[in-house]
């Protein structure tokens, strides 16, 4: 079966992957004795040498706790964290820095909204309209809220091809819905929704919308005011930057009117015995030290990203997912879940071998110096969905090659011939 | 030629002993590895403090299939205290395959399962609180 790469929608120029692999240190390493093939970007990315470098700097050079310090350490510091949240601002098109709260990740993120949010705004009988495509860390704060509240969660389901069934969501939404939490890509599947005309009709069903872009933020142009959302969380280590650092946005004056989420230092601006004044937006909900070297880590990482192109890094996964596709399907006993073509996905390719268990592919496959996932993917209710109970994932990245397509086939047929099937 | 997956392990794996459900079995215990998906159910037919009859059934990895397999064969025949007595690195030796730390949740499956079902289990010590 033919299948055509779908261009996005600018003409993208192809990627220089060469010069891109030399700026990833780790990528030179071999794994017992081959080369390291490393396929596991939707679970974290690997980290350039800018990213590295940046944040030894910092160390070596200024550290000092942001915020505080009146002396130039602590300035400067403070300065390129503050530089970082408006390098992510520009990134996904937040209208202000203001909006930008810097989280350990997305999960983090997402259970800021759920309490500090949902907590005052969802009540008993309310609905929360989510999908069988979240990952735990978009479903499992709000199944507990729903269930803590007495709100009701509806579950949109997926066709075959792992898309939503646009149908469902509509009637869900009909029926009325407080809150829209929606994946914008699928970290199982690759699905990309479309999450744009989703949003308005739930914004026309008077529900908020928040939408889950830890594996869209790195992958495609990601604009939240396009997007018609309230909310959106992701990730730094998911997208060249260091685990620790992440970002959740929402809309000014939703953030406004919401409680803090951790009380302490840093989000108060004036404390008294009987009673405390927050800070403004944004520190309002970063209380404590922030993970301030990875955020500015993160800054970096956005500079990276900016500078190839995130439409151009999309492009170059959807060619090599062009590559892949028809090459898994000539493979007798490999399925494949997901979309089979080259619409609205990311680089995210999950797969079985019949008669081999995913763990048992994933432990022949690092003997051949090839790193996917096997297992669930914190997505347990898509694998119910799915009727398998875990699956192996490769996930692409803007540094991995057709070379190494070839290497996951010849994995694959290693694991054929060890098991036999 | 593969150390992990040898030949009696694909074997044991493909073709696992004593599998299937255990008619008349006096004690049964059903655990799981949620992270793999791996299932896995022990079922004795105990006779005045003997193992008569063992038989399992499950699915999912080859490791966690085979380990299991390889346990019923050595069970069947011992006293219930013999079995209470068998240790993890009993298991590990007996399966005679190097396992890394990923994987040995699922090589311990099998004698997880065995030795709820010899100690008359419900749920695991510690494990009962159900998740809400
Ligand atoms: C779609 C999606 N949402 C949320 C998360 C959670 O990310 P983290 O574990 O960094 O909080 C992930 C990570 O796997 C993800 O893929």
């Amino acid at each position: 079966m033919a299948v055509t790469v779908k261009t996005p929608s600018v003409k993208a120029a192809p990627l220089d992957v060469a010069r891109i692999r030399k700026d990833f240190p780790i990528l030179s390493q071999s794994v017992r004795g081959k080369p390291l093939v490393y396929l596991d970007n939707a679970a974290t990315s690997q980290k350039p040498r800018q990213v590295i470098d940046t944040m030894a700097r910092v160390f070596e050079e200024h550290n000092a706790n942001i915020h505080r310090g009146v002396y130039e350490f602590s300035e400067r510091t403070t300065a390129e964290f503050e530089e970082a949240r408006a390098k992510v601002a520009r990134l996904i098109n937040a209208p202000s820095e203001r909006e930008v709260v810097f989280v350990r990740n997305a999960t983090e993120g997402l259970n800021l909204v759920a309490y500090a949010w949902g907590r005052d705004n969802i009540k008993r009988g309310d609905r929360i309209v989510t999908t069988v495509l979240e990952h735990h860390s978009d479903f499992v704060p709000w199944q507990q809220l729903a269930k803590d509240v007495g709100a009701e969660v509806a579950v949109v389901d997926i066709d075959d091809d792992g898309r939503l069934r646009r149908d469902q969501v509509s009637a869900e939404l009909r029926r009325g819905a407080k809150l829209l939490a929606i994946t914008h890509t699928s970290n199982g599947l690759g699905t990309v929704n479309p999450v744009k005309e989703i949003a308005a009709e739930a914004r026309a069903a008077g529900a908020t919308v928040l939408v889950d872009v830890a594996q869209a933020v790195p992958h495609t142009p990601v604009d939240v005011q396009d997007l018609g959302a309230d909310f959106v969380a992701f990730s730094g280590h998911k997208m060249l930057a260091p685990p620790g650092s992440g970002g959740l946005w929402g809309r000014a004056e939703i953030l406004e009117s919401m409680r803090p989420f951790l009380y302490g230092g840093d989000m108060i601006s004036r404390v008294t015995v009987k009673l405390t004044e927050w800070n403004e937006l944004p520190w309002k909900f970063e209380a404590g030290t922030s993970s301030y070297v990875d955020a500015i880590g993160l800054g970096a990482a956005v500079d990276y990203l900016s500078d190839v192109g995130v439409e151009r890094i999309h492009a170059h996964e959807l060619s090599l997912v062009g590559y892949l596709l028809p090459r898994l399907r000539e493979i007798p006993g490999v399925t494949v879940y997901g979309p089979k073509d080259l619409e609205s996905r990311v680089g995210v390719v999950s797969f079985n071998i019949e008669g081999i268990h995913p763990h048992d592919v994933a432990t022949i496959f690092d003997r051949e110096g090839v790193c996917v996932r096997a297992g669930h993917h914190c997505n347990q209710p898509l694998m119910t969905r799915l009727g398998v109970p875990a699956t192996t994932r490769a996930s692409m990245y803007l540094y991995n090659t057709t070379d190494e397509m070839d290497a996951l086939v010849r994995a694959i047929h290693a694991a054929k011939k060890v098991f036999g099937v | 030629m593969d150390d992990m997956y040898r030949d009696y392990i694909l074997d044991h794996y493909k073709n696992p002993r004593n599998f299937g459900e255990l008619e008349g079995a006096t004690h049964t215990y059903h655990d799981s590895n949620p992270l793999c998906g791996d299932e896995l159910t022990m079922q004795l037919k105990i006779d005045d403090g003997h193992v008569d009859e063992i038989h399992f059934t499950g699915k999912g990895c080859a490791i966690s299939q085979a380990s299991a397999s390889i346990l019923t064969e050595e069970v069947k025949g011992k006293t219930l205290d013999e079995v209470k007595a068998i240790d993890r690195d009993h298991v590990l030796a007996n399966l005679g395959i190097p396992i890394s730390p990923a994987r040995i949740k699922c090589a311990l499956l099998g004698l997880k399962a065995l030795k709820g079902a010899a100690w008359g289990l419900t749920a695991w010590p510690g494990e009962e609180v159900k998740a809400k």
